[in-house]
């Protein structure tokens, strides 16, 4: 009847913020070796293979790789299909977020679990299970077709489909966490003035927990924009319909491997520049 | 409080009268200026529907009937609240007494274990939230931060039913009446703590509530602040044409504020009355500290009332059996030795137990024969030489001293 009885209101407003905040602060009484010696080795082996990438790359021949229609072609799929993926996760992933964090009901801690469960998934495991529920004779996709005429599979639709899968629960985690750290009472108090939930959501959760949700899309954006294995499985490698930048890489590098360096030249950049975009938000908050 | 007119915001020129839409917000009854409203007073006087079976006629406007019960692990709330269309109504107690808990049962909030709620005798205690007429006012205020302070207050009419541009125009009548006009574009964070108070009771009261709710309306403030916002809401409380009901820990706020106290502790009543009979006899320990008066317990024959554990005290007042004996600090006076004159009976041994500054007194807590505070001036305390530890022999005069029936 209320808004009141869930636990997570009690725990919510330290769940699910990043901490960070403390480097440098601890001071700078020696670091010790066994620290020091694997932490640069770490850094080293993160950044060599991207400086490698940079080494290598063709730069004399890089204006016509980039300009080159397949690169394009590819490029503009990737693009169109991780954004209409992320669409489809805002859409459905936002509502899912919110029951995780505003509702109560019997297994909720398992919906949980299982919503996390692509995120650990094997990607081509992914692709495989999503033919297998969408494929032509798949368990919901053989109605789709009896009924509608709609097959998914290796269509550009499947690659949405396939890179939502993928992708969504990065954002429910993230909107869930946020609304978790959100005041539940500004509900509350939409509810005294005549909102029902639904509007309370609308016009007070949506707004206050908007850039939480813009980061969980861009990190859903990014997840969806790399994502081969899901895809390659379930959607194939048809270039101007399937074949995203990640395959177009993949593929490339058997042939011609500068045009696969150029390719990850460009999904770098873009990389980069979401990066770039979300720390103000990541790297600075507090 | 006998003026009913402001069922509606009385600015200059209100583009669209408030009250045209009544019809459509408030569930039950007119919400026409009331004119009952004469019995709030000192003493709140149940109303006349108090016993009417529920699912008989409801009739307008008679005010708040509340049995409310909320069981949670280690605690029972359990408290009976009756109010006046035009009452003021403090819940006043400790940390942890339930009182905050009383307020979300009765916005809907929290739910009722047992018990009724009925407001201007139409049941509420199935109602949701958003369908009952009951406008709460939070602690914190809880305006939503990503609106303008006119958007604030817009909400409520705009939930129920209002147009957008009604909605506005009605919401910036509200702001005006609070003298806020100016502010109507401002976001909560560029609010002070005065005016967000304001932005909250206008945005609770925009939805004509028949029930408005404030929970601890003043603490958020400083005490500057808090001197000037509590003499604005006394006012606006006492235009408020139905029933009010305002949580407090601060006895101040609940005196200036509310024409009558109910004092909860432990999620029962303890007292309830008129402030000024609240102050002059309190039956708790909790609200003798709060009016500042030494408090026992005991039994009287004639005027000596031999306290349960303790020594006599002589009062001026015959009475028998069990009452309560209670006297100001200030009443008290300290002796270094055993005083030789005979004229206060009231002599007791007691031990500095300790001192603290108290306003431009000093303010003793003795322990020994008889518990008590003492208020003295800062010269006599040290003429004494107090210090904690020190011996005293305390006096009171019988006619500083009142006894009443427990």
């Amino acid at each position: 009847m209320t808004p009141l009885d869930r636990p997570g209101a009690a725990t919510g407003p330290h769940t699910g913020r990043p901490r960070r905040g403390r480097a440098g602060a601890g001071g700078r009484r020696g670091v010790p070796l066994p620290l020091l010696l694997p932490g640069i080795l770490a850094l080293v082996f993160l950044l060599l293979p991207l400086l490698a990438l940079l080494l290598r790359t063709p730069w004399s021949t890089l204006p016509d790789q980039l300009t080159s229609a397949e690169v394009w072609q590819a490029l503009r799929l990737s693009l169109l299909s991780a954004t209409a993926a992320t669409a489809v996760s805002v859409v459905l992933g936002v509502p899912l977020a919110w029951l995780l964090a505003r509702t109560e009901f019997p297994g909720r801690g398992l919906v949980r679990a299982l919503v996390t469960l692509p995120l650990v998934l094997p990607p081509v495991v992914g692709g495989v299970a999503l033919l297998l529920a969408l494929g032509r004779n798949g368990v919901i996709g053989k109605w789709l077709d009896a009924w509608f005429g709609i097959t998914l599979p290796f269509t550009t639709a499947g690659v949405v489909i396939a890179e939502a899968f993928v992708a969504m629960p990065f954002l429910v985690i993230s909107v869930e966490g946020t609304l978790r750290a959100a005041d539940p009472r500004y509900e509350e108090a939409a509810a005294t003035l005549g909102a029902s939930r639904f509007t309370a959501f609308r016009r007070v959760t949506l707004p206050l927990i908007a850039p939480g949700v813009a980061a969980g899309a861009v990190l859903a954006w990014a997840r969806a924009l790399g994502e081969f294995g899901a895809t390659i499985t379930f959607a194939g490698n048809f270039p101007g319909r399937t074949q995203t930048m990640p395959l177009a890489v993949y593929l490339a590098l058997q042939n011609d491997p500068d045009a696969a360096i150029a390719l990850s030249l460009v999904l770098l950049a873009v990389s980069i520049a979401v990066l770039a975009g979300l720390r103000d938000r990541w790297m600075t908050t507090s | 409080m006998t003026d009913s007119r402001p069922t509606g915001p009385d600015t200059t020129t209100p583009p669209e009268p408030p009250g045209a839409r009544d019809g459509a917000q408030l569930p039950q009854g007119p919400p026409a200026p009331d004119h009952e409203t004469g019995t709030g007073g000192a003493g709140g006087k149940p109303a006349s529907g108090a016993g009417r079976p529920p699912g008989t006629h409801p009739h307008p406007h008679t005010g708040l009937h509340a049995h409310l019960v909320v069981d949670r692990p280690a605690f029972r709330l359990d408290v009976t609240l009756t109010a006046a269309p035009g009452d003021v109504v403090a819940l006043l107690g400790p940390n942890g007494a339930g009182k905050t808990t009383a307020l979300r049962a009765l916005a809907g909030l929290t739910p009722l274990t047992e018990g009724h709620l009925r407001l201007d005798g139409t049941p509420l205690e199935h109602t949701p939230p958003e369908s009952r007429p009951v406008g709460v006012v939070f602690q914190d205020y809880l305006l939503f931060p990503h609106l303008s302070a006119l958007d604030n207050v817009a909400f409520g009419p705009r939930c129920r039913g209002a147009g957008k541009a009604g909605a506005r125009a009605e919401a910036a009548a509200w702001l005006d009446r609070m003298g806020l006009a100016g502010h109507a574009t401002a976001r909560p964070r560029h609010l002070s703590g005065g005016q967000a108070q304001r932005v909250a009771l206008a945005r609770a009261l925009a939805t004509r509530p028949r029930l408005l709710l404030l929970d601890e309306p003043l603490a958020a403030l400083d005490a500057r602040t808090r001197l000037e916002v509590r003499a604005q809401l006394r006012r606006h409380l006492a235009e408020f044409e139905a029933v009010a009901v305002l949580v407090t820990h601060d006895p101040l706020d609940a005196m200036v504020l509310a024409d009558r106290l109910v004092v909860v502790e432990h999620g029962r009543i303890v007292q309830e009355g008129a402030p000024s009979d609240i102050a002059r006899r309190p039956r708790t320990d909790y609200i003798a500290r709060l009016v500042g008066l030494n408090l026992y317990r005991g039994r009287a024959e004639r005027h000596t009332v031999r306290l349960d554990p303790g020594p006599s005290i002589t009062t001026t007042e015959e009475l028998s059996g069990p009452v309560f004996v209670a006297f100001p600090p200030s009443a008290v006076t300290l002796f270094r030795d055993r005083p030789t004159g005979a004229s206060a009976r009231n002599l007791w041994r007691c031990e500095v137990a300790g001192l603290e500054t108290h306003g431009d007194r000093i303010r003793a807590a003795l322990t020994g024969e008889l518990a008590l505070a003492a208020d003295l001036t800062t010269v006599a305390a040290a003429e004494l030489g107090l210090h904690p530890g020190a011996p005293v022999w305390a006096t009171v005069k019988a006619t500083q001293t009142h006894a009443y029936p427990a």
